[in-house]
């Protein structure tokens, strides 16, 4: 499908919201204290849940005595596993997404059975009166383990003999796979320069600032359970509980509140929802849980270890030839999500540039530690690391300017869409469907004074000072499909309603889609009332990750829109005796255009496909003022963008200060360039905090050692410089709205590049950074010692 | 029920006379028992500042203080920012004008931060806007948007003070 001239709909009487900044319809109840989060709801009558969680990495359970606890008063009951097991047809969360590379099934179970496999891990709930007696009760019940050895480094995961992350598994091998095209070994064979490289690299948390929430109650009328969870998709959530009650669909709702941040981790279903659902039923109370800081740091999932080799060959000018390597991946004690993360590093490498060969080893390492599963930018900006570092390299060694080595392997703009020869994790091609790569970079350069830089750089040396700057490209594919269903509805009052199973976590999801909605059906936002996250909405979802839903639902949301436009078009040519092309939506009302006596609004048109008994419907109209808009999309529409950083290191305290920050981006069409913005930059702030700052430690013994904000640091407003942003637009042919996905994307380049530039920066210490996050610490002692330090 | 005190305290300029747990931080009382969920906690360790409220003016982490010690003090929170039902602090239509914010969840506290700060520093440079709101964490934002947002809500409240 080509674009269209206009691509969000010719026969719109109102666009003014499309494409503008216009204000966020979340604002004004968030900025009053009128959000509802899931701990802000309040069911009469709840009770109040805490977990008793595993303090060990790996242990036998041999008994649990909740005697003690149970005497506390205000304690309404403990469950454990063998309480939960009479009630559950299923006992654990079967969620791994498809695929044929895993070498064993590793399902969480809804609490621990004999075995625990991380710290953090839930092995029993407390049910009290208030949160703080149901604490007071979780240190109260005895458990008597028998600790074994537990397995903290991935790599030693894979060593021959290694100790066993589980105690039936044959080995720690989760998964393993390879991904490349072309005579890798020809051209390695033959290559003019083979430069080698070892990389360390290490995400973290989300640590939304919301953490994980969930309030279950059953109503026993209906034998229905609702589940309030900050959940990032509440269709698949709905799913989970499902198959684990055994229970027929209608009996389970679930609904997303207002969520306090999500980057990744609330996409997956946790034992505490099951857990807290449970508990719900079998207590017929409301049960609320609430997460807490050290709970999200030991028990919400988390990005964390990836270990590459790798070798790229160039010839004399910096043309590359090949890529070869292999990636360790640490998967974490279970399967909470898949071996997503390593597909999209592995896949993402060579996506910006011209690269005839590639082949990448891959193995997922299990570990006794809290599942991997994605933290916004999914394995992407791993990728991007590796292949940015390694033209560095080559760029060092063959005395080529770094943003020259670039120009000559950039993806030309004339290739695209160009197919690669590589395969989406759904087999589906890989397909740069469009945008101007080196056009995107040479605008970054330039707003960063690149050609200028080396001037700087003298000077600032001359006077002392440590300046640098790194360049970053990426690609990344976004709007993952395959649908976002989409419900467009009118009904008798004239408000608009969209239904949805896409989810807000602070995307600003409701107002992108009432844009959309609203140019459409005559411009008012007011009128339009998006509801996300609800199950009883619309019947099928999939919800927010993978940056897609602007594309997904936005092209549902446009389709559905459509369709109840030229119903309402038609409708109203009959009851107006009008023709269809005479008429325009305005407001809240169809007119005939020029004459604005003759007029009919939304709500009367709805009723009048409502139906009255033993009348016939008017102009041969279905019933009801309504749509569905289910946009299908396989392929993934890829986003780029480049990043151009220049710091000033301090050679004395390894301190990193950024001079300029700039960030071109390119995600196509844009329907609000104020959320778009805003969520580039708080991308990139979040990669600030991966490359400098934010580490989720473990000890030898897999004891998580970084449990508070004190020990793991999050970038606050001192350590952000002003981002320059601006945007190319390359419109996507693959989706009516011409748009590409946002949210992931100012995160993936950002270590790339502030890591180049620390290492340019600190170029006459010869240092080399193949590592990220980079410590102060380390930054001094490479100065002091004049040599590189690795990982 | 554990030990309990009776305590009066006044927030957003009503009274409230309640008989509270001792052991209850002041955040848990106002979201648990009084219902006021405006105030959010993030970290509950002092850190995010989410939780951050005017006491006696003053902005303070209501995660570390216990609810018995705000017996007899004004307190301020979200809730009671706007300069009525209609109309909302020039602080508050900052952010929605700015996008301030995104998610949501710090705002509370990004909020009663900055409208100390304001009223001590009128006219304060974007650097110190940035050391203000140092103590206060945003996952969404980068910060780049509160700033601004700010730096705006500093000059509504110039003009408006000079008018």
């Amino acid at each position: 499908m080509p674009p269209e001239a206009e691509p969000v709909g010719s026969g719109s009487d109102s666009g003014k919201q499309f494409g503008d900044r216009v204000k966020r319809l979340e604002d004004p109840a968030l900025i009053t204290g009128k959000g509802r989060f899931v701990d802000d709801i309040r069911l009469p009558d709840s009770a109040h849940a805490a977990f008793v969680r595993s303090p060990h990495a790996h242990a036998i359970i041999r008994s649990i005595d909740k005697g003690v606890a149970l005497e506390l008063p205000g304690v309404v009951a403990v469950f454990t596993l063998a309480d939960f097991r009479p009630h559950l047809a299923v006992e654990r969360m079967v969620v791994g997404l498809p695929s044929p590379s895993y070498k064993q099934q590793r399902d969480r179970p809804a609490l621990a059975d004999e075995e625990v496999v991380h710290v953090g891990e839930a092995v029993a709930i407390i049910i009290a009166e208030t949160r703080y007696i149901a604490e007071d009760a979780a240190s109260l019940v005895m458990i008597d383990y028998d600790p074994l050895p537990a397995v903290a480094d991935c790599r030693d995961a894979l060593k021959p003999d290694a100790t066993l992350v589980h105690r039936d598994a044959p080995h720690n091998e989760l998964a393993a796979f390879d991904m490349g095209y072309g005579d890798v070994d020809g051209v390695f064979a033959t290559a003019p320069h083979i430069y080698a490289e070892s990389f360390w690299q290490h995400r973290g948390g989300s640590h939304s600032i919301e953490g994980r929430g969930c309030v279950a109650t059953y109503d026993e009328t209906k034998e229905r359970l609702t589940l309030f969870s900050s959940t990032q998709a509440s269709h698949s959530a709905k799913s989970v509980l499902v198959d684990m009650l055994g229970w027929d669909e209608n009996r389970v709702r679930v609904i997303t509140p207002d969520v306090g941040g999500g980057f990744g981790p609330k996409v997956v279903f946790y034992p505490e929802d099951i857990s807290t659902a449970l508990a719900a039923i079998l207590l017929r109370r409301p049960v609320k849980w609430t997460e807490d800081r050290r709970e999200h740091f030991i028990a919400t999932t988390q990005e964390r270890d990836q270990y590459w080799d790798v070798e790229i060959a160039v010839d004399d000018d910096g043309y590359v030839l090949g890529l070869r390597g292999s990636l360790v991946h640490d998967h974490g004690a279970y399967t909470a999500r898949g071996i997503n993360l390593a597909y999209n590093s592995a896949l993402v490498v060579t996506l910006p540039y011209e690269i005839a060969a590639f082949h990448l080893d891959v193995r997922l390492a299990l570990t006794n530690k809290v599942p991997s599963t994605p933290v916004r930018g999914a394995g992407h900006p791993q990728g991007i690391f590796v292949m940015e570092r390694m033209l560095d390299r080559a760029a060092r060694e063959l005395g080529i300017d770094r943003a020259e080595i670039r120009r000559r392997n950039l993806v030309p703009a004339e290739k695209i869409p160009y197919e690669r020869p590589l395969k989406s994790r759904g087999d589906t091609p890989v397909l740069l469907d469009s945008g101007d790569y080196p056009a995107c970079m040479e605008s970054a350069l330039q707003r960063a004074g690149y050609a200028d830089f080396r001037a700087r750089q003298e000077r600032a040396r001359a006077e002392g000072r440590y300046i640098g700057i790194g360049i970053g490209n990426y690609v990344k594919g976004t709007g993952r499909g395959p649908f976002e269903s989409v419900n467009v509805k009118i009904g008798t009052s004239g408000k608009i309603l969209v239904y949805t199973g896409a989810a807000a976590m602070g995307q600003s999801t409701r107002t992108m889609l009432s844009q959309i909605v609203a140019k459409q059906l005559g411009g008012d936002m007011d009128l339009v009332e998006v509801v996300t996250g609800d199950t009883d909405g619309v019947s099928i979802g999939i919800g927010g990750s993978a940056s897609r839903q602007t594309v997904t639902a936005g092209s549902s949301a446009l389709l559905a829109a459509t369709e109840v436009r030229e119903k309402l078009l038609a409708l109203a040519a009959h009851m107006l005796e009008a023709s269809p092309e005479d008429l325009e939506i305005v407001g809240g009302e169809v007119r005939v255009k020029g004459v604005p006596d003759m007029k009919i609004a939304l709500g009367k048109l709805a009723n009048a496909v409502g139906g009255t008994p033993g009348y016939t419907l008017p102009g041969g109209i279905d019933p009801g003022m309504e749509a569905t808009g289910n946009f299908i999309v396989d392929d993934l529409t890829f986003a780029n963008g480049t990043q151009v950083v220049e710091v000033e290191v301090d050679a004395e305290t390894g301190h990193v200060a950024f001079l300029n920050y700039v960030i071109v981006h390119d995600s196509g069409a844009l329907i609000n360039p104020m959320i778009v913005d805003g969520q580039v930059i708080g991308g990139a702030a979040h990669g600030i905090g991966n490359a400098l700052y934010e580490w989720m430690g473990f000890d030898e013994n897999a004891q998580p050692i970084t449990t508070n904000f004190a020990e793991y640091l999050m970038v606050t407003a001192t350590e952000m410089p002003t981002f320059d942003m601006s945007h190319m637009e390359s419109p996507t042919p693959l989706n009516p709205l011409g748009v590409k996905g946002v949210g992931e994307c100012g995160l993936v380049p950002a270590t790339a590049a502030i890591i180049s530039a620390i290492e340019d920066a600190l170029s006459p210490f010869d240092a080399r950074l193949a590592h990220c996050p980079v410590t102060p610490a380390e930054i001094v002692a490479m100065v002091q010692q004049g040599q590189p330090v690795r990982a | 029920m554990g030990e309990t005190r009776d305590i009066s305290l006044t927030i957003n300029g009503k009274t409230y006379s309640e008989t509270v747990e001792v052991r209850f931080t002041l955040a848990d009382f106002m979201r648990q028992q009084l219902g006021l969920t405006g105030t959010h906690l993030g970290c509950e360790h002092g850190v995010c500042g989410a939780c951050t409220i005017l006491f006696d003016g003053n902005s303070a982490r209501s995660c570390l203080m216990l609810a018995v010690q705000a017996d007899g003090h004004e307190i301020t929170t979200i809730e009671g920012i706007a300069i009525s039902d209609d109309e909302l602090h020039p602080l508050q239509e900052a952010f929605r004008d700015n996008h301030g914010l995104q998610c949501g969840f710090c705002t509370p506290g990004m909020l009663t931060t900055l409208i100390e700060f304001l009223r001590d520093n009128p006219d304060p440079t974007e650097a110190e806007v940035r050391i203000a709101i140092s103590g206060n964490l945003c996952r969404c934002t980068g910060y780049q948007g509160i700033v601004a947002a700010a730096l705006d809500a500093a000059k509504r409240l110039r003009e408006a003070n000079a008018a």
